[in-house]
């Protein structure tokens, strides 16, 4: 061993497995970036003016947290190996509960600071029942067995339903004026939705790719069986995924509450289609136990840029909902050709 | 005969007939010809959407992009027959429906059979695509004005009686679900390719060491369902009088629900063609008859939500008990 | 006589690893051909071959003197060539006739079914083998040994000459596999030629007439089983002579059990298991796949929990429910099925080694340190010499022997008082799976209690100071290892 040729050699093998390393942890990760950077380098030269101003950014910070609160809400459900197709009812059942509280319940000549605590009741009440709906699609998935798809295809009818049996159809107007500007207002210049959208990233990285529920998460989403035979709670594990997704899509739909000033059942349905592709888009595997909270933060920026892009460029929705559905395809086929050569490599 | 007990075929059909004789009891127009009628019409495009989601889920798979097929070949047909500018006979807009959904439902088999790509994520993207394509590059607005000979047969039905409300009827393009759903039934019972979707969904490894190609199989499915899914789209226009390709959108979740509802299962190999219908017979009265009941119709969506969950709910726990008891090793 | 199937200087490579090198097998008509080797010695390439699954590289194969360069799967069908995989290839979800017709119709091209003609096929598939199964019964409800006699009913049905069994008793009673048995001297009397592959010693003496053996992928020797004698067979499987060597606990018996199992007994699987373990026990268990053995270890590890009698840990009664309890408990299991039950394939050998030990390597806000998983990774792998260069890869890439070393470091990682085995040297290379073994007493020194699962006899009697012999649910002898020695 005391020969420096081998010394040599040892140092070529750690160099090499940085970079192996390097290609394993954020291989995925580098891709969107760079197709992140295009697709903003591509709007920003195409329309300079429009698209760098100000008030582009502004409507871009504005629009793409509820996206991405759904999205992240989404991942959670799919790296357990499953998925949540209750997203958006849960989300809008969370912002007619509080909506419902802030309505009818706060008397008309309140003051200002027990308006404020309604208000905040009612904000616990949504998150609460954002946590229940989770809790009930946990349950039915990793107790009663059936499968995520159809236990969520269900509850996504269910909590509509109950949505609509609350409103009877109708949508909840009439709230204190303080939340919409609470919505449109900005903090330290930054747009509150924003702020809202940064800390439960926040969150979300650190209880997906920090902490050991993260790790157990992706276990378990993996291979349920293996993970039960090396002793985790799968069943906890799983349950808790639901509530945590139920959660975020309760803070966007107080976020949709605030950006409408209304609350109805059957709001922002499309959202559940894009937050599926988002996620897969930002790397979540659809078959369970992989997500990274950065690869849905880009996936959602990137989306957002092209949709709010296309939109400068006076394009039809439609067309964007073509873009989406390309956008998706080509990444599916990216990450297809892209395994294939990393299985080759190793 | 027990092991038709053990049938979720079996508890739909009751849970069916009950709620029919329930409403019955409530309320006699639930039995007037009229309803009926009405519930057959709103079942005809549905009915088609059912047979080809079967066909998907029985072979492992699933398909959302086939209402955004439909809307797809709707418009197209109708363009295409009314540029053309001449008359042609109606079975030729069948024809062009059925191939432009043949093409579309191809697209998705590429990256389904040939690429292996997950089928949910691949048919949401497609969905997109379709949808966003056809109203983006062909036209987003609506056609009023549909063929004469598309007209026509709108106004063709059977079975038609004159009440008090006037004269009503059953559309003729009825006799096309029939006739699907007989095809449907007979290919899943009687053909070796139905048996062996069958075969694929329940084990694809030992389909492919029994001979059956996977690829082949797969295609075909999702060709199918594109087919019907445009034949499906050509008689929305008819029945409707004209082409909204916003009126298919969005219904897939439903759809796939009552298939579900009927038996088959998210994993593949499982369900049939009776089942499926009966449940989706069974949504179709809780959306144009809980009203019957004086129950306000926002509440449909609640039962029908929890329908799916206490069905598939009540047969994840009998396969559960039944996995239990298997293979002991001890008898006593 | 005329060999039926003649195979010569069969090669095949996959990717610069050579399965196959120059093989030759013939098999006889009328004859119980045997297939032995250790796990990977390139049995299974070898069917594949015959099968039409697998083109070779080079070689010939000759069937009834007609020569082929290679196979094509409906060749080989046609030439009454037929294989019943491990898994028996059947559609749960389809009945029993369907599963016995579907097949033999699609190879008469038919487009449509006849159910009536399926019926018959089904009846007379049954009739062939002399077993009487419900034929409208849907395959998801029979036991496994019914669905074995399905796949074999069904390889008959197509005029086989010759049907090749994959190691047909994985999954089969004692009961069950007699039966097997009678079916296969059945077939012989019909002048069907059957190609057995196993790697069970008990069974290729008891069924088969000859064997020919392989070892990493050659030919080592074609011998009459007459001719054989168990230790030179081994000899040939493993390339290595048994050594005599045994296992005695260093410790003296008057200490507390760790664990202490009292008419332990889980309804309809095991009932009435009497047994302790000392510190320093590597307790055998043997007894075919459906003797319980699994099913006592996995109710003493919690999969599903035994509901008669009781369980003693260090002298305390315990109830164990799931596998975190028993994790807690400080009793751990290796299943037989490591690669999906031991390890998650599609995560890193980092996580594979982590996961059940994650909470000790923790910093603040319960926050996974880094420093702390490289330095228990980087010791394991080193502890246990797993030839693993990047931990960060999935644990997929690893060869049998890394793997079963990795599910080890996972649990030895937690440092259990009690370890439980279940056939942890299958699939595993020779070096590996002596290296395990040595892992395996190395614990056992120290004062761990081991149960050690096995049908390879020679294993257990190498590495036990006890052997347990299970059957039907109950233990039916605990022996010291000489007593046992002498009783065999």
């Amino acid at each position: 061993m005391s020969n420096p040729l081998h010394v040599n050699e040892d140092k070529k093998q750690g160099r090499f497995n940085l970079n192996k390393d390097f290609i394993d942890k954020y291989g995925d990760l580098t891709l969107l970036f760079f197709i992140m950077i295009s697709v903003f380098a591509i709007m920003a030269i195409i329309n300079p003016n429009v698209f760098l101003s100000q008030g582009m950014m502004l409507s871009i910070a504005n629009q793409f947290p509820i996206l991405g609160l759904l999205t992240l809400a989404m991942m959670f459900a799919m790296v357990s190996g499953g998925i949540d197709l209750s997203v958006v009812s849960t989300a809008n059942l969370s912002a007619i509960m509080a909506s419902i509280i802030m309505v009818q319940y706060i008397p008309a000549d309140a003051s200002a600071g027990v308006t404020t605590l309604y208000i905040l009741l009612s904000i616990v009440c949504a998150l609460l029942v954002g946590c229940v709906a989770g809790l009930f699609n946990g349950i039915l998935v990793s107790v009663v067995g059936i499968p995520a798809i159809i236990v969520t295809l269900g509850t996504m009818q269910l909590y509509m339903g109950i949505a609509l049996v609350l409103t009877k159809g109708k949508s909840i107007v009439g709230l204190p004026t303080i939340v919409s500007e609470v919505g449109a207002g900005t903090l330290f210049g930054i747009p509150f939705p924003l702020i809202i959208f940064i800390m439960f990233v926040i969150f979300s990285y650190f209880v997906l790719n920090l902490r050991d529920y993260g790790l157990k998460l992706q276990m378990t989403g993996s291979n349920p069986t293996a993970s039960k035979f090396s002793g985790i709670n799968v069943t906890s594990i799983t349950i808790k995924a639901y509530v945590i997704s139920g959660l975020l899509a309760a803070v966007a739909g107080l976020l949709m509450t605030a950006a409408t000033n209304a609350a109805k059942a059957d709001f922002g349905t499309t959202y559940l289609l894009q937050a599926i592709l988002v996620a897969v888009m930002g790397g979540v595997n659809p078959y369970g136990g992989r997500g990274k909270v950065a690869g849905v933060v880009m996936a959602v920026i990137t989306m957002q840029i092209l949709s709010s892009g296309l939109g400068m460029l006076q394009v039809s929705n439609f067309f964007k909902d073509f873009m989406w559905g390309t956008v998706l395809i080509i990444v599916l086929l990216a990450n297809l050709f892209y395994n294939k050569k990393i299985s080759k490599l190793s | 005969m027990k092991r038709i007990l053990k049938t979720n075929e079996f508890y739909i059909t009751i849970v069916l007939v009950l709620l029919i004789f329930y409403i019955g009891s409530q309320n006699s127009t639930f039995f007037s010809i009229n309803n009926w009628f009405d519930l057959i019409r709103s079942g005809i495009v549905p009915g088609i959407f059912v047979i080809g989601t079967l066909l998907v889920l029985i072979s492992g798979g699933i398909d959302v992009s086939f209402p955004a097929i439909a809307a797809f070949s709707m418009y197209t047909t109708t363009s295409i027959i009314t540029s053309l500018d001449f008359d042609v006979p109606v079975i030729f807009a069948f024809v062009i429906g059925a191939l432009i959904g043949l093409f579309l439902g191809f697209i998705n088999s590429i990256f389904i059979a040939f690429l292996k790509l997950p089928t949910l994520i691949v048919t949401l993207g497609t969905a997109s695509i379709y949808s966003g394509f056809l109203l983006t590059f062909i036209d987003d607005g609506q056609i009023t004005r549909l063929p004469e000979a598309m007209t026509n047969l709108s106004k063709t039905r059977i079975f038609e009686i004159t009440t008090d409300y006037g004269t009503i009827g059953i559309p003729v393009v009825f006799l096309i679900t029939v006739a699907i759903a007989v095809l449907g039934w007979f290919l899943l019972k009687y053909t070796m390719i139905g048996r062996s979707i069958y075969a694929l969904g329940g084990d694809e490894v030992s389909a492919e060491r029994m001979g059956i190609s996977s690829v082949k199989i797969k295609v075909f499915v999702y060709c199918f369902v594109g087919t019907l899914a445009g034949i499906a789209g050509v008689i929305h226009t008819i029945m409707t009088r004209n082409s909204n390709a916003s009126d298919l959108l969005g219904g897939e979740l439903l759809i796939i629900a009552a298939v579900v509802l009927g038996g088959a299962r998210i994993t593949g190999g499982h369900g049939t063609i009776y089942g499926s219908l009966i449940a989706l017979l069974l949504i179709l009265i809780i959306q144009n008859s809980l009203i019957l009941l004086g129950i306000p119709s926002y509440w449909q969506r609640f039962v029908i939500g929890a329908l799916i969950l206490i069905g598939t709910g009540l047969s994840a726990i009998q396969v559960k008990r039944s996995l239990e008891k298997r293979n002991p090793i001890m008898t006593e | 006589m005329e060999p039926l199937i003649e195979m010569k200087e069969i090669s095949k490579n996959f990717g610069g690893v050579k399965a196959l090198e120059n093989v030759n097998l013939t098999i006889y008509p009328g004859e119980v051909h045997c297939l032995a080797g250790e796990n990977g010695c390139g049995k299974s390439t070898l069917i594949k071959v015959l099968s039409g699954v697998h083109t070779p590289d080079h070689g010939e194969i000759f069937i009834n003197k007609k020569r082929y360069k290679r196979l094509h799967t409906q060749e080989s069908i046609q030439e009454g060539i037929q294989v019943i995989y491990q898994d028996f290839s059947v559609f749960p979800n389809l009945t029993v006739k369907e599963n016995l017709a579907m097949g033999y119709e699609m190879s008469n091209n038919k487009k449509l079914v006849n159910w009536k003609l399926f019926e018959k096929i089904a009846k007379q598939a049954l009739e062939t083998i002399d077993v009487d199964i419900d034929i409208n019964e849907k395959v998801e409800n029979l036991s496994v040994a019914d669905k074995q006699l399905i796949a074999i009913a069904r390889s008959l049905l197509f005029n086989a000459r010759l049907i090749v069994m994959d190691e047909p008793t994985t999954a089969l009673t004692d009961k069950e596999v007699q039966s097997l048995f009678n079916v296969i001297s059945n077939l012989k009397r019909k002048g069907i030629s059957i190609l057995f592959v196993s790697h069970k010693l008990e069974e290729i003496f008891t069924i088969a007439e000859r064997a020919t053996i392989l070892r990493n992928g050659k030919n080592v020797t074609e011998q009459l089983i007459s001719e054989l004698d168990t230790n030179q067979l081994i000899y040939h499987m493993t390339g290595r002579e048994i050594k005599e060597t045994t296992y005695e606990s260093e410790f003296n018996e008057n200490q507390k059990p760790l664990l202490k199992l009292k008419n332990f007994g889980l309804k309809y699987m095991f009932a009435d298991v009497n047994l302790e373990i000392y510190p320093g026990d590597i307790v055998g268990v043997t007894g075919t796949l459906g003797s319980g053995r699994t099913e006592l270890a996995e109710a003493i590890f919690g999969i599903a929990a035994s509901d008669s009698g009781t369980m003693e840990i260090n002298g305390e009664e315990a109830k164990i429910k799931n596998p975190r309890q028993a994790v807690k408990r400080k009793i751990v299991y290796v299943p037989e099925d490591r690669l999906t039950k031991g390890l998650i394939l599609e995560q890193s050998i980092e996580r594979n080694i982590i996961i059940s030990t994650v909470e000790n390597l923790l910093k603040k806000f319960r926050l996974i340190s880094d420093n702390k998983v490289k330095n228990s990774v980087d010791y394991w792998i080193k502890n246990l010499g797993i030839v693993a260069k990047f931990p960060k890869r999935n644990v997929s890439v690893l060869s049998g022997g890394n793997q079963q070393k990795v599910v080890l470091s996972k649990w030895l990682a937690s440092e259990p008082d009690i370890l439980i085995l279940n056939s942890p040297t299958v699939g595993v290379d020779i070096g590996s799976k002596e290296e395990i073994h040595e892992v395996i007493k190395e614990q056992a020194r120290k004062g761990m209690g081991v149960i050690l699962i096995s049908d390879d006899i020679p294993e257990l009697k190498q590495n036990c100071n006890k052997i347990v012999t299970m059957d039907k649910g109950k233990v039916i002898s605990i022996d010291h290892i000489s007593e046992y020695a002498m009783s065999r």
